[in-house]
C-alpha cells in the first residue's frame, strides 16, 4: 500500500469544500448548468439516464481494506447498496443525488479516495496490472511510477484542459494485464542492455469510434526521464490536438494523422528543449515514493501445503484453483482473483455486503490488500497458499468464487442502456445470457481461455474492440442490433477484432456466440489452442459462414 | 435508440413529451402543462408539431434550476388516451433497468 501525505490529504479534503461550495450554488440558481457541467465532470459527476453517477478512481487498482469498507459505506448509505467496479480500475455509483454528492465524497476523502479527474478533458485515473508488485518475473513494482504519474498529473494547470481526455497505463510484466496499447499513453518497463530501468513508450491507443492500437514512439527513456517525457509528449497534443471536432480530438486521430514518424520529431524537438529540467526525477525522489509503498511480512512458507493436499481432491475446490489463483512472486503465498461475474448476474458489480466482507478477507488472509482489475474483477494479492482452501469457502458463501476467471463467461460489460445515457443497445443482459448459456463449467473448461466484450455503443467502454469475442450494440429502425467481431485481444499481442457480418438482433446474439465456439470447437488444431489463436490462424471466414448459413 | 444528447433538429414522428433529469437528485421528470415538473409521464403535456415541442422545449429549458438536460421523446398514446414510451431508452427510462438489481429496492 502507498502511505498519502498530509499534502494528498489537504488537495483531496479542500476538493470537497470546493465542489461542496459549487453544489450549492448549482442548487440555488446561482451556477447555470452549463457553468456547473465542467465543474462536476472534474469531480466524476454524469449524468445518466436515471439519476447522477458518481465515478470514483482507484489509482492503479490499489485498495486497502479500509478503504473498500468506505466505498461500501457510500453504497449503503447514499446509493442502493452496490457499485460497480470499471474497465479502468474505477468504481462508479449509479443512483447517486446531487445534493448528497459533497457528502459522499467528504467520506471518501477520509480514507483518502477521491473523484478528481475520474472525468473531464484531463488526465484520468492512472492505471495499472492489477498484479502490480507480486507478479513473478516483474521488472519493478509499476505502482512506484504510477503514483508518481498521479502526483504529477493531478490539478496540473497545463494539462485540465486538454482537446479530450487522456489515459495512462502502465506495465512491468512481460504479460500485459493492463490493456497499455489501447491506452493514449501506454509504459512498458524494461531494463536497456546496461541493466537500467527504463520505459518503452507507446502512445496513440485508444478505442471508441476510430480505434487504434498504440505505437512505440521511443523504446527507452530513462525512469529520471519519464516525466519530461511524456511533458514533450502532452504538450504536442495540447498544442496540435484538433479542439473543432470531438470525435477526432483524441491523441490517437493526431499521431494517425501526422504519422508516428513525424509525432515523434515534434515530440522529441519539445522534450530537448526541457530534458534536463526540473521535471528530471533524481533518484531521492523516486526514493522517496518507492519507500511510501509497504509491504506485507511474509513468512516462509512451503508451496504446496497439507491444507492444500488435503483440498485438491475436492473437484470444485479444483476447479476454482485453477481459474482463480496465481503464481506470486514469494512461494508459499498466492494472488487470488475474486470473479465478480456470477451466473446471471451484471459484470462487475458488487454490493456494500459484499464489499465489507471482501475487506474482512482482506484483512483476515491478504495483509488487508485488494486490487480492482480492468477485467471488471478484484484480486487479493497476498494470500498464503495454506489458506486457500478456508478462503475459497468463505468466497463461495459470498457468491464471488465462480470458477470462470479468464473463462468465457468471464465478460467485460459497459453498463449500457440500462443505465447510460450515451447508451444505444443493452449491454448487461446480454452478458447475463451468454454467463447462462455458459454456465456449465465443464463446457466452459473445454473451450478454454476467451474474453467476450460488450459495449453498448460506439464509445467502447466495454472494451468490445479487442475482445477475443466482441459486441457492440447498435440502434437499427429503433430496434437494438448487436455487431460481432473476433480475433481482437488487450494484451502485449494487442488487435482489434474483425467484424464477421451483419449486425445481428438482440434475441440472436446469445445463439451466435454459441454457434462461433461450436466451430471454434470443431476447427481447433488441438485442445490446447486457444480460440483466439484458432482465428488467426484460419481468419474469420469460417467463424462467417457458421454464423450466417442460417441467418 | 440515438441518444437525445445528439438531438440537433426537433423533428416529430408522432405525439412527443419533454423529459429531464430533477437537478438535486437527478430523477426522471416530465413537463406538464401547468408549466412544472411530474415524475409521472401520464402528467405530461403532449405535443404534436413541431413548433408546439420547440416552445415546451423552451420553456423546459428555462427552468435550469428545476432540471437538467431537457429534450423532446416520442410517446405512444392508446386509444383511451394514456400516454407510454415511444422508445426503450424512454421505456427504462420510465420503468427502470430492464434487470434485477443487485440489492432489491
Amino acid at each position: 500500500m502507498y502511505a498519502y501525505d498530509e499534502l494528498d490529504r489537504t488537495i483531496i479534503n479542500e476538493r470537497v469544500d470546493e465542489f461542496r461550495d459549487q453544489v450549492k450554488r448549482r442548487l440555488s440558481g446561482e451556477l447555470t448548468e452549463d457553468e456547473f457541467k465542467m465543474l462536476r465532470l472534474q469531480n466524476g459527476v454524469y449524468l445518466q439516464l436515471h439519476a447522477y453517477m458518481l465515478r470514483v478512481a482507484i489509482p492503479y487498482g490499489t485498495l486497502s481494506s479500509a478503504q473498500l469498507r468506505q466505498l461500501a459505506h457510500v453504497a449503503r448509505r447514499y446509493d442502493r447498496g452496490y457499485g460497480h467496479f470499471t474497465t479502468r480500475q474505477n468504481i462508479q455509483y449509479n443512483w447517486i443525488k446531487l445534493a448528497e454528492l459533497p457528502d459522499a465524497l467528504a467520506d471518501l476523502a477520509e480514507v483518502g479516495i477521491h473523484a478528481m479527474q475520474t472525468s473531464g478533458n484531463n488526465t484520468r485515473n492512472v492505471t495499472s496490472d492489477q498484479w502490480a508488485g507480486v507478479a513473478p518475473g516483474e521488472i519493478e513494482d509499476p505502482r512506484i511510477w504510477s503514483e508518481l504519474l498521479r502526483q504529477y498529473t493531478t490539478l496540473h494547470p497545463e494539462f485540465s484542459f486538454l482537446p479530450r481526455k487522456f489515459k495512462f497505463a502502465i506495465t512491468a510484466s512481460a504479460h500485459d494485464r493492463a490493456a497499455i496499447k489501447i491506452h493514449d499513453i501506454g509504459l512498458r518497463l524494461h531494463k536497456n542492455a546496461e541493466g537500467e530501468t527504463g520505459f518503452e513508450v507507446l502512445v496513440g491507443g485508444g478505442l471508441g469510434r476510430t480505434p487504434f492500437i498504440a505505437k512505440t514512439i521511443k523504446p527507452f527513456v530513462h525512469g529520471h526521464d519519464l516525466l519530461s517525457y511524456v511533458e514533450a509528449i502532452l504538450r504536442v497534443y495540447n498544442q496540435y490536438g484538433r479542439r473543432d471536432n470531438i470525435y477526432k480530438a483524441r491523441i490517437k486521430i493526431l499521431v494517425h494523422e501526422l504519422g508516428i514518424e513525424k509525432f515523434a520529431q515534434e515530440v522529441e524537438q519539445e522534450w530537448l528543449q526541457m530534458r534536463d529540467s526540473a521535471l528530471t526525477l533524481d533518484d531521492a525522489v523516486i526514493e522517496d515514493i518507492r519507500s511510501r509503498f509497504t509491504y506485507p511480512a511474509y513468512q516462509r512458507l512451503p508451496h504446496m501445503p497439507e491444507e492444500l493436499k488435503k483440498a485438491a481432491h475436492d473437484p470444485h475446490f479444483e476447479a476454482w484453483r485453477k481459474n482463480s489463483v496465481a503464481l506470486h512472486k514469494v512461494q508459499g503465498y498466492a494472488i487470488v482473483t475474486l470473479s465478480l461475474k456470477p451466473v446471471g448476474g451484471p459484470p462487475g458489480d458488487a454490493t456494500a455486503d459484499q464489499m465489507d466482507a471482501i475487506a474482512d478477507l482482506a484483512d483476515k488472509y491478504s495483509f488487508g490488500e485488494i486490487r480492482v482489475g480492468h477485467e471488471q474483477n478484484l484480486a487479493l494479492p497476498h494470500v498464503a497458499r495454506r489458506d486457500l482452501p478456508a478462503l475459497w469457502k468463505a468466497l463461495d458463501k459470498l457468491g464471488l468464487a465462480t470458477p470462470n476467471v479468464n473463462l468465457v463467461s468471464d465478460i467485460i460489460a459497459c453498463p449500457g442502456l440500462d443505465y447510460c445515457s450515451l447508451a444505444n443497445a443493452r449491454s448487461i443482459p446480454i452478458a447475463q445470457e451468454l454467463t447462462r448459456r455458459f454456465a456449465n463449467h465443464a463446457t466452459a473448461d473445454l473451450i478454454g481461455r476467451l474474453h467476450i466484450n460488450i459495449s453498448g455503443c460506439i464509445n467502447a467502454c466495454g472494451h468490445h474492440h479487442v475482445g477475443h469475442i466482441g459486441i457492440l450494440g447498435v440502434e437499427k429502425n429503433g430496434e437494438e442490433f448487436y455487431q460481432i467481431t473476433i480475433g481482437g485481444r488487450a494484451d502485449e499481442n494487442a488487435e482489434l477484432g474483425t467484424l464477421i457480418g451483419p449486425a445481428v438482433p438482440y434475441a440472436d446474439v446469445a445463439d451466435v456466440v454459441e454457434d462461433i465456439v461450436e466451430a471454434y470447437l470443431a476447427l481447433r488444431a488441438r485442445p490446447d489452442e486457444l480460440f483466439i489463436d484458432t482465428v488467426k490462424r484460419l481468419g474469420v471466414e469460417p467463424f462467417r459462414e457458421r454464423v450466417y448459413a442460417t441467418r | 435508440m440515438t441518444s437525445p444528447l445528439e438531438q440537433k433538429k426537433i423533428r416529430l414522428a408522432g405525439p412527443s413529451v419533454v423529459t429531464a433529469n430533477r437537478t438535486w437528485d437527478g430523477i426522471v421528470i416530465y413537463r406538464t402543462a401547468r408549466q412544472d415538473w411530474s415524475a409521472k409521464l401520464s402528467d405530461a403535456a403532449v405535443v404534436r408539431t413541431s413548433d408546439e415541442a420547440r416552445a415546451l422545449l423552451a420553456e423546459s429549458v428555462a427552468d435550469d434550476v428545476g432540471a437538467v438536460g431537457a429534450y423532446v421523446a416520442p410517446v405512444e398514446l392508446n386509444d383511451s388516451g394514456n400516454i407510454k414510451p415511444g422508445n426503450l431508452r424512454e421505456r427504462i427510462r420510465l420503468h427502470g433497468v430492464t434487470i434485477d438489481l443487485p440489492v432489491p429496492a
